[in-house]
């Protein structure tokens, strides 16, 4: 053992010295407690080590094997959007003082990531509405997963109703989530595009913790929360709303409109996509759920001189004090993403972001539009934010096949979750020219008449 | 330096703006015609208004008030905070990794796909376990889809068991991942030598038992040289065992918890495999099973099919999904690349490195503390500071000290079972003239606890901030910044 690794400093002078000191040896003898028969005869089966310059060059050629955003306008959405991220995003969490600290335990050598989760807390406060946001979750759907725990556990009912307008894989993480906690999850109907709010209040009854709804919903429908809250208030349930933050920047903020606990992702603000992780969870409820919430806070308070400063608080919600009395197992948070989409709201602003999401809705309304003059259907009765739902008179498959040919990435097919066989999902966000709209429109219109 | 104690909001000037986006290339849309009004924001959410200077300059001066392991010695034990390689930020931010979206077709992301599936067979390998799934997020969640593993494994063998053991040593998410999945918790205490007692694990096992939870090498940085004799009594019973790989750091090409007697194994990649913490997070917890778990694996599960790499949803036992997508890809393209770098050699050595620097810093400090144990420790060893409390001083306040070194102190107060505690862990990537002056700062503060306490007492002095009232904290909480203050 010698130092031909870049990453290990121990020469052999070093060596001896330390071993010396334990007066062994070897190494070896360190691991004498290990049983002969488990241990390793021989290296792991594992590819050798490969040199940096050469491994940059492997990595990128891996890396080319994938048809990215910047070469191919790209129409997806259902969750995960190709945004602009400010330059300054990336250079600030490149700041090794944040990204290799570990959480801020010590407050007094972290009051810069503390500041800036406290900072992160309250623009998301601000977007959704609620008075206290914790630091961050892993992802929107597991936040939701949480959620609904909460909700279960605060009311002590037995079920939550989830409308089907939720993000399938939401809806599919509650599931595993609920086999654990064991409670019951039921869902609500669609009425098209949106919640059927008919038959969501006769499914309501006296052991419904919550009504979870997505704001704009899976299909870029926004959904009524004012008529949902009626509906699940008269059964004393609590409101879950999953929102897009950009979206909240024009929408009425959920706090506004009676919501419990809104929770959602925060990529679309500062986040690559990066083949879907990691992302953030933002977590926020109204005051009265403070002391429940799961997950890290940051609160304000001052020091022996009386200074401003921020330490991590109302830690006796969290499992490593409640160990298994703890109704929740989150230990670490998306901090360094958390700083990421803080910078980027930072940077837009109050009026830029505003404009950001007023540009996600004209450009969504404008191929919405152009695709209607081309005699398809666009299925959203409720107005849409930036996604909206197509139907095409071929498999959507072969439309993304098509559309892949001319160098575009297509929409999400409908057909496996919802069983809408030839149906479109196309997400338009403020990345999308003009041209590469008409151009998607063109090659559509192409293959309907060809 | 000049003191830097401005939150954004406060420098923010109506009118100032830190981005540029394109005007509209197609119609205005009047909101008003499309949404209801009450559906309409009136008032904007008040995010700050700075200009782009502006905002960097604040977010530096944050990052000049934060302590990384690129600033200093960070012997946090548990944590594993070694070196954060630059390379693998560099790959990470690659666009064909970071600008590509989780439901493309297949047959755009091979590149992708493939550097999962080969994370996938390396972590398998590292582990001795059959399959391994990329999908949770952290090492929290990694203890829970093993554990919703387990109960699908049992429900499917139509067994009732309900109980999972876990040590009095264990990091508290074990309990509460336990709980989480439905399960109640038996805590197994330790004996006189750090390690699991046998006897007592015996006691509690029986037919409900549906897993032992164990950390090896433990919390206390020991080899559980039992482990064996524990695999075969846990077996016997009918349960199963799960390895937290937390500790993972110090077995690396030495032994696997497969070859252990472990069924299922999470690892985090943000200890051992060099992802960055990010302050908080995000990390990734894969979890590897032994072939009888394996129909349980969340899905989709990424596989290959003669040369195409799919993911594949279509296994009916499956626990189902537990994050959204495929696990925190960016995260697991830097272990893919750390892996790389270092080869089946190099991660051997790394463990070498970590255990053999842990016995030498532990050697080094044992004259000025009480140190409880006497087995060689691994990759992390614990002291106890009971001789200085005797003397009026705490571990806390022994931590605080620290900090005027510019170091990062120990973990502090756990595992819960030794007095005062203080868990080291140096890691490989530090070099001997490091620990060396991290030790003699700690042999200067035993000193000072005999001769000088208030200096101890009244760390730390050289902080930009003193110690925080977190009583105040907790009981008046202010958890966002709002103009009227």
């Amino acid at each position: 053992m010698t130092s031909t690794y870049r990453y290990l400093p121990d020469t052999k002078q070093d060596q001896e010295e330390m071993l010396a000191l334990l007066t062994i040896s070897s190494v070896d003898e360190l691991f004498e407690d290990v049983p002969k028969e488990i241990r390793l005869d021989g290296e792991l089966n594992i590819p050798n080590a490969v040199p940096e310059p050469l491994l940059v060059k492997k990595m990128h050629q891996l890396s080319s094997q994938n048809k990215h955003a910047n070469h191919y306008p790209i129409f997806l959405g259902a969750g995960t959007y190709d945004h602009y991220i400010p330059s300054v995003v990336n250079h600030v969490i490149s700041r090794s003082e944040f990204y290799t600290a570990y959480t801020p335990y010590q407050p007094e050598i972290s009051q810069g990531e503390l500041q800036a989760i406290f900072e992160f807390q309250t623009m998301v406060c601000e977007l959704t509405g609620m008075d206290v946001a914790n630091s961050s979750m892993y992802d929107g759907p597991t936040s939701l997963a949480e959620a609904a725990s909460l909700a279960i556990t605060s009311t002590r009912r037995s079920k939550v109703i989830v409308s089907k307008s939720v993000h399938p894989e939401s809806r599919a993480i509650l599931n595993t989530v609920s086999g654990g906690l064991e409670y019951t999850v039921e869902e609500a109907a669609l009425d098209g595009d949106i919640t059927d709010l008919e038959k969501l209040q006769e499914q309501m009854d006296q052991d419904t913790a919550a009504v979870i709804v997505q704001y704009p919903n899976f299909f870029g429908s926004i959904e009524d929360l004012t008529k949902i809250k009626t509906i699940s208030e008269e059964k004393g349930a609590l409101f879950i709303v999953s929102a897009n933050p950009l979206a909240l920047a024009l929408l009425e903020a959920p706090g506004k409109l009676g919501a419990d606990i809104v929770i959602g992702d925060m990529q679309p603000l500062g986040i690559p996509m990066s083949f879907g992780g990691p992302h953030c969870g933002y977590f926020a409820v109204k005051k009265k759920m403070m002391r429940k919430v799961p997950g890290r806070i940051v609160g304000q308070t001052t020091d022996d001189q009386g200074k401003r400063g921020f330490v991590l608080t109302l830690q006796a919600r969290e499992q490593h004090i409640r160990r298994d009395k703890a109704s929740s197992n989150i230990c670490s948070n998306q901090a360094l993403n958390a700083l990421a989409s803080a910078v980027c709201m930072a940077s837009l602003g109050k009026e830029g972001i505003r404009q950001m999401a007023q540009l996600n809705i004209e450009k969504a309304d404008y191929m919405a539009k152009c695709l209607q003059k081309k005699g398809f259907n666009v299925k959203n009765k409720a107005p849409f934010f930036n996604e909206f739902i197509v139907e095409f008179p071929l498999p959507v498959k072969e439309v993304n096949g098509k559309l892949l040919e001319a160098g575009m990435i297509g929409g999400f097919d409908l057909g496996n979750d919802y069983r809408l066989e030839n149906e479109m999902l196309i997400a338009v966000t403020e990345q999308r020219t003009k041209e590469e709209i008409d151009q998607f429109v063109k090659v559509l219109e192409a293959m309907k008449n060809g | 330096m000049v003191e830097y104690n401005e939150l954004i909001f406060e420098m923010s000037r109506q009118g100032r703006i830190g981005s540029s986006l394109p005007e509209s290339d197609v119609d205005k849309v009047d909101l008003h015609d499309k949404l209801p009004a009450h559906l309409i924001r009136d008032m904007p959410a008040e995010l700050p208004e700075v200009s782009e200077l502006q905002l960097i300059r604040h977010y530096t001066a944050l990052s000049n008030k934060n302590h990384g392991i690129d600033n200093g010695f960070y012997p946090l034990g548990s944590c594993t905070m070694k070196y954060n390689p630059k390379i693998n930020e560099d790959v990470a931010r690659f666009e064909g990794f970071s600008r590509i979206h989780p439901y493309q077709p297949v047959e755009t992301v091979q590149g992708a796909l493939k550097l999962l599936h080969e994370l996938q067979e390396d972590l398998a390998e590292v582990t001795g376990m059959d399959a391994v799934t990329l999908q949770p997020s952290a090492g929290a969640q990694g203890e829970w889809t093993g554990l919703m593993m387990v109960k699908a494994y049992f429900e499917q063998k139509g067994e009732k068991r309900i109980k999972v053991l876990v040590p009095d040593s264990a990091h508290g998410t074990n309990p509460a991942s336990a709980t989480v999945a439905g399960f109640k918790t038996v805590t197994i205490p330790s004996n006189e030598d750090g390690l699991v007692d046998l006897a007592e694990l015996k006691k509690h096992v029986g037919h409900d038992t549906a897993a032992l939870m164990l950390t090896n090498p433990n919390t206390l940085g020991l080899f559980e040289k039992d482990i064996v004799d524990i695999a075969k009594v846990v077996h016997e019973a009918g349960g199963l065992l799960y390895y937290d790989g937390a500790n993972a750091n110090a077995i690396l090409g030495k032994t696997t918890p497969g070859n252990m007697g472990f069924d299922i194994v999470h690892l985090n990649l943000h200890k051992t495999f060099t992802t960055p913490h990010g302050g908080g997070g995000p990390g990734a917890g894969p979890v590897g099973v032994k072939e009888k778990l394996i129909p349980y694996l969340p899905v989709p599960r990424i596989e290959k099919e003669n040369d195409q790499y799919v993911l594949n949803s279509h296994h009916p036992l499956s626990i189902g999904r537990v994050k959204g997508y495929y696990g925190n890809f960016g995260i697991l393209v830097r272990a893919y690349t750390y892996i790389r770098t270092m080869g089946p050699v190099g991660l051997r050595q790394v463990s070498e490195s970590a255990v053999l620097h842990a016995n030498y810093l532990r050697k080094k400090l044992e004259p000025y503390f009480e140190s409880p144990y006497s087995q060689y420790c691994k990759h992390e060893f614990v002291l106890s500071g009971s001789r200085q409390k005797k003397l009026g001083v705490r571990t806390l306040d022994m931590a605080k000290r620290l900090l005027d070194f510019g170091y990062h102190p120990p973990t502090i107060y756990f595992p819960l079972n030794v007095e005062e505690c203080m868990m080291i862990e140096p890691t490989e990537t530090e070099s001997k003239e490091t620990m060396d002056a991290f030790a003699e700062a700690m042999i200067q503060i035993a000193k000072e606890v005999e001769e000088n306490p208030d200096v101890v007492l009244e760390a730390p002095h050289t902080t930009i901030i003193g110690r925080l009232d977190e009583v105040q904290a907790a009981r008046q909480p202010i958890l966002r910044y709002s103009k009227e203050e």
